[in-house]
């Protein structure tokens, strides 16, 4: 099951100490060197993440790869790693992820190109580190720690409004993240210890679980983001790099999600059940309000910026609706689909946005504007462009063969189990999101060619073209064929149910 | 007499520089240095022989030499070694460089070596003016200086007002439990009960002494002038060691004379430390000059490092000692910072002269960038590993609430931090001049940031040795 190497570990440190040798190698005239070294590293850690899914034993619930050791005695923390079926597909997506940014910034980036190749590459490890954690404080410590990288991103290569960007994505998920250091600090002093799965067999009274799910909400719903809480995403996907925006979409935002997964659902299951009707609420706002603030978006990375707010709905959706679907049909199999539909969504958002902000990075790199009013016709001068991004917004509205349809499919289908109107509602964003994504599509690759600027493209590089293309693969691949994540999730997802089925109280 | 043996050393090699200084000349005054820094080794080395030993009283019971006094003293010379060092260069630029600062610093140190080891109110009376005199001293070496002037006025008349309320309450106590040895005192407060009125008046003047010392609102007002007011290298001094030994104070005075009256003390501390984190960390966000934000965010983390102290259990006391050597470690880095931006006729104290040093100065830029990230308590560096103490021993007391509040506060506090880094890393450079700085000040800086990393990645051992020190 498990090989002698310390996988996870390799995972996680290859990247950082990567981005601090790319840092010492590229702070004079070897900019090229600094590029190749880190995709080189990029590459690395990518082949060092396989194994975990080949040699990932899907029958198993427990812990596979688990790495153990002492490391801050005084209060018994443990640098603790492991995955299961829900971590371990998340840090391949953030491995994959690393090598399209990496490559997407190659020759885009001119200002520092080492400094930011480093700091996505100690990003990387820190996100890595954040899925495979399996002590609390470890999952708090990298968790934090990858606010610093991402602030230095943004603040440094990002739009003309990025430093109230930045600081505003900064506080904003600080705020979010102390109430939970308090909480995971009150649960050590009852388990006297800070492994998580320690945490989930924890027995909590009923006061004690809902104010530690509301600061663990406080963290994952700023995170996700949950309407109303979500404010500095458009900010912060607006003002930053591309790669910076492919990375807060594909990965930053998963992890809230899988906060949800592997704190609040089986750590406080008592509290989930009674406020999942909040749960439920604020997903649905997400999803059709924010769907409808997409649509009248000018600017394109705000438009998929919306998009991902009202995509992740989906998500919390999955997760929450299972106490519902329960009390339905007395079953917990229904249950799963929802979860396993919100893990779907989860990977293929990551593809999908990830293409999606690639794709507006094209055209930004070209004309430096994301205004969709400064584009029309771009079909004429960069028809293989448009093919790629006609289907990926296609993915994007959900289409199906499509990996966004998947997600989105299972979660409607199991939101019907709970309550008629949930699925309606759910439903609507078939109809919005194709709306404003076609609509944008129209706006910017069809009709005549619309000024100067669009008749000078060139059509993409051979660069660009292997980063599209093998996002499309992956779109493609996991919409017709997504039975390889639906296995090693599978039985996870099960033990997961089968854990919240049963009260703390 | 071995008990108190390297107070007796530092004395005496005060005392000895103080005569060889005079017969040195401009260029000869590094021996002066020298000379201090070798005594600040000395003594390091006296006071590691016996640590962890057992407890050991002497001058009839008024002085005592224990694990907890041991490890703060160490920090202490470390401190001072460290302010010695970083503070040359800037002293030889603005022809400061005199044998007063080294002699009034061993003054200083041997002071905190007192009230450190101190075991009745005497003993803590006398360590604290023999600090508190030379610390007026240094803020007003810099004689020219209007602004140094004003600080060491206020300071002096502010410092006499708290040593009066201090002896206040101290009289107050001896009045009531006839002994001014803490373990008398101690016993006393037992037979008599926590509700004994006097003692209650007695304990209120000396809180008043002990937060003015600390610089807790609302005793505060001295902080942010005479930080400012004094020349960078006096500030380091001021902001670092004698946090340490105030520390100890408060350990000495409130948990090994008066912990019988925890009860009361306790409801004290809260308000002390609620205020302090809300004045400190809001009124940093207006300042433009780095000094005087980093004066109130003194304050702050003065509140911060409370919160352990008022838990009441050793392992509250143990964390608050951890985050008073952590808070010195990253007050030494972020003066240094400023002192190496600073050159002759520029003092590098303005926010905006940090604008744009990673074009000036990766590295260094970098390094400013931990310390910053440690004050807000972001992990992985130090300074959270402080905060996560300090806050668990609240939690344990059972005042989850006060930890939340605290929590609230470090996000205001993360602001100003922030910032700090924004204009290192998102402005444009203001002026270009290369970042000159000796060899050893730019290695001391450097070791010093990386520690605070290298620590906080693993500060178990950090950790082990204060509880350590707290005999637990």
């Amino acid at each position: 099951m498990s090989s002698e190497l310390p996988l996870l570990s390799l995972v996680v440190w290859t990247p950082i100490i990567g981005g601090l040798l790319v840092l010492a190698i590229g702070s004079g005239k070897h900019v090229l060197e600094a590029r190749v070294v880190s995709l080189l590293v990029a590459l690395l850690t990518f082949a060092i993440s396989i194994p975990l899914y080949v040699q990932f034993d899907p029958t198993s619930f427990q812990m596979q790869f688990v790495e153990l050791h002492p490391w801050i005695e005084r209060f018994n923390i443990h640098y603790h790693l492991g995955v299961d079926g829900i971590s371990m597909p998340l840090i391949l997506l953030t491995t994959f992820t690393t090598v399209l940014v990496v490559l997407a910034g190659w020759e885009v980036i001119q200002y520092k190109p080492a400094q930011y190749m480093a700091a996505f590459l100690i990003m990387e490890g820190l996100m890595n580190g954040v899925f495979a954690a399996l002590d609390a404080m470890l999952f708090y410590v990298f968790w934090e720690a990858l606010l610093i990288p991402m602030f230095v991103v943004i603040g440094i290569w990002g739009g003309p409004r990025r430093v109230y960007a930045t600081i505003k994505f900064f506080l904003y998920t600080f705020l979010g993240s102390v109430f939970m250091l308090v909480s995971l600090i009150y649960m050590y002093f009852q388990a006297d210890s800070f492994a998580i799965l320690d945490f989930h067999t924890l027995k909590l009274g009923l006061t004690a679980q809902i104010l530690i799910f509301i600061a663990f909400l406080l963290a994952f719903a700023v995170k996700v983001p949950m309407w109303p809480v979500h404010t500095w995403l458009p900010d912060a996907h607006v003002e930053a790099p591309t790669g910076g925006s492919v990375i807060l979409a594909a990965i930053m935002l998963k992890l809230g999600a899988y906060g949800f997964l592997r704190f609040s659902l089986p750590i406080t299951p008592d509290a989930s059940r009674e406020l999942d009707w909040l749960m439920i609420a604020l997903s649905l706002i997400a999803v059709v309000y924010i769907g409808f603030v997409a649509l009248v978006q000018k600017d394109m990375k705000k438009l998929v910026a919306y998009s991902s707010i009202s995509h992740m709905g989906f998500v919390t959706l999955g997760f929450f609706i299972a106490f519902t679907i329960f009390e339905n049909t007395g079953s917990w199999k229904g249950a799963a689909m929802g979860i396993e539909g919100g893990i779907v969504q989860m990977i293929s958002h990551g593809f999908i946005s990830g293409a999606m902000f690639l794709s507006i990075g094209v055209l930004y790199d070209r004309v430096h504007s994301r205004e969709i009013a400064a584009y029309g016709g771009v079909t004429n001068t960069m028809p293989t462009f448009a093919a790629f991004a006609v289907l990926f917004a296609m993915a994007n509205a959900g289409l199906p063969g499509t990996s966004g349809f998947v997600g989105e499919f299972m979660v409607i289908l199991s939101a019907f189990k709970a309550n008629f109107w949930f699925a309606f509602f759910a439903a609507l964003t078939l109809i919005i999101g194709a709306a404003y994504t076609l609509w944008m599509v129209k706006r910017v690759f069809f009709g005549e060619v619309a000024n100067d600027n669009v008749a000078k493209l060139k059509d993409i590089n051979a660069r660009e073209f292997i980063i599209l293309g093998t996002l499309a693969v992956a779109v493609l691949f996991f919409g017709i064929y997504p039975a390889p994540l639906l296995d090693v999730m599978g039985v996870s997802v099960q033990h997961l149910l089968e854990h919240i089925a049963q009260s703390k109280l | 007499m071995s008990v108190a043996l390297p107070e007796l050393f530092v004395l005496g090699m005060a005392c000895l520089i103080l005569v060889i200084d005079l017969f040195l000349t401009e260029k000869t005054r590094i021996v002066t240095y020298l000379l201090a820094q070798a005594t600040l080794i000395g003594a390091a080395i006296a006071s590691m022989a016996h640590q962890f030993g057992a407890p050991e009283i002497a001058f009839d019971g008024n002085f005592i030499r224990d694990g907890m006094g041991d490890t703060l003293k160490v920090f202490i010379y470390l401190s001072a070694f460290v302010v010695f060092l970083y503070s040359r260069s800037y002293l030889q630029a603005r022809n400061l460089f005199k044998g007063e600062f080294y002699v009034l610093g061993l003054f200083g140190v041997l002071g905190m070596m007192v009230m450190v080891s101190a075991q009745s109110l005497l003993t803590l009376y006398l360590g604290l003016e023999l600090l508190s005199l030379s610390l007026y001293a240094l803020v007003a070496m810099n004689r020219d200086s209007t602004y140094a002037s004003e600080a060491a006025m206020k300071y002096f008349v502010l410092g006499a007002l708290a040593s009066g309320m201090l002896l206040y309450g101290m009289s107050m106590i001896y009045g009531v439990t006839g002994s001014l040895v803490l373990s008398e005192i101690s016993g006393q407060v037992a037979t008599l009960g926590a509700d004994d009125m006097v003692l209650v008046f007695g304990l209120v003047f000396t809180i008043v002494g002990i937060a003015f010392k600390l610089g807790a609102v609302p005793f505060h007002m001295w902080v942010p002038d005479v930080y400012q007011g004094s020349p960078t290298a006096v500030t380091v001094y001021i902001g670092t060691a004698p946090k340490i030994a105030a520390f100890a104070m408060v350990m000495r005075l409130l948990v090994d004379g008066l912990e019988g009256l925890h009860p009361h003390w306790q409801g004290m501390l809260v308000i002390l430390v609620i205020l302090s984190l809300a004045i400190g960390n809001i009124t940093a966000i207006a300042q433009t000059n780095i000094k005087r934000m980093l004066a109130y965010s003194t304050i702050a983390h003065v509140g911060y490092l409370l919160l352990g102290v008022l838990s009441g259990t050793e392992a509250g006391y143990a964390s608050s000692m951890f985050y008073t050597i952590v808070y010195a470690l990253m007050s030494l880095g972020g003066f240094g910072m400023i002192m190496l931006l600073s050159r002759a006729g520029f003092e590098a104290d303005k926010l905006e002269d940090f604008k744009g040093l990673n074009e000036r100065s990766p590295w260094f830029a970098f390094m400013m960038l931990i310390l910053m990230f440690s004050m807000a308590g972001v992990p992985v560096f130090l300074g959270f590993w402080a905060k996560l103490s300090v806050l668990s021993a609240v939690v344990d007391a059972g005042l989850v609430w006060l930890a939340a509040v605290a929590v609230v506060f470090s996000i205001i506090g993360a602001f100003y931090y922030l910032r700090v880094v924004k204009l290192m890393y998102f402005d444009k450079p203001v002026d270009n001049t290369p970042i000159e700085g000796d060899i050893d000040v730019r290695v001391m800086l450097s070791a010093n940031s990386l520690a605070i990393l290298g620590l906080g990645l693993f500060p178990g051992g950090l950790m082990g040795l204060c509880t350590r020190a707290m005999g637990l």
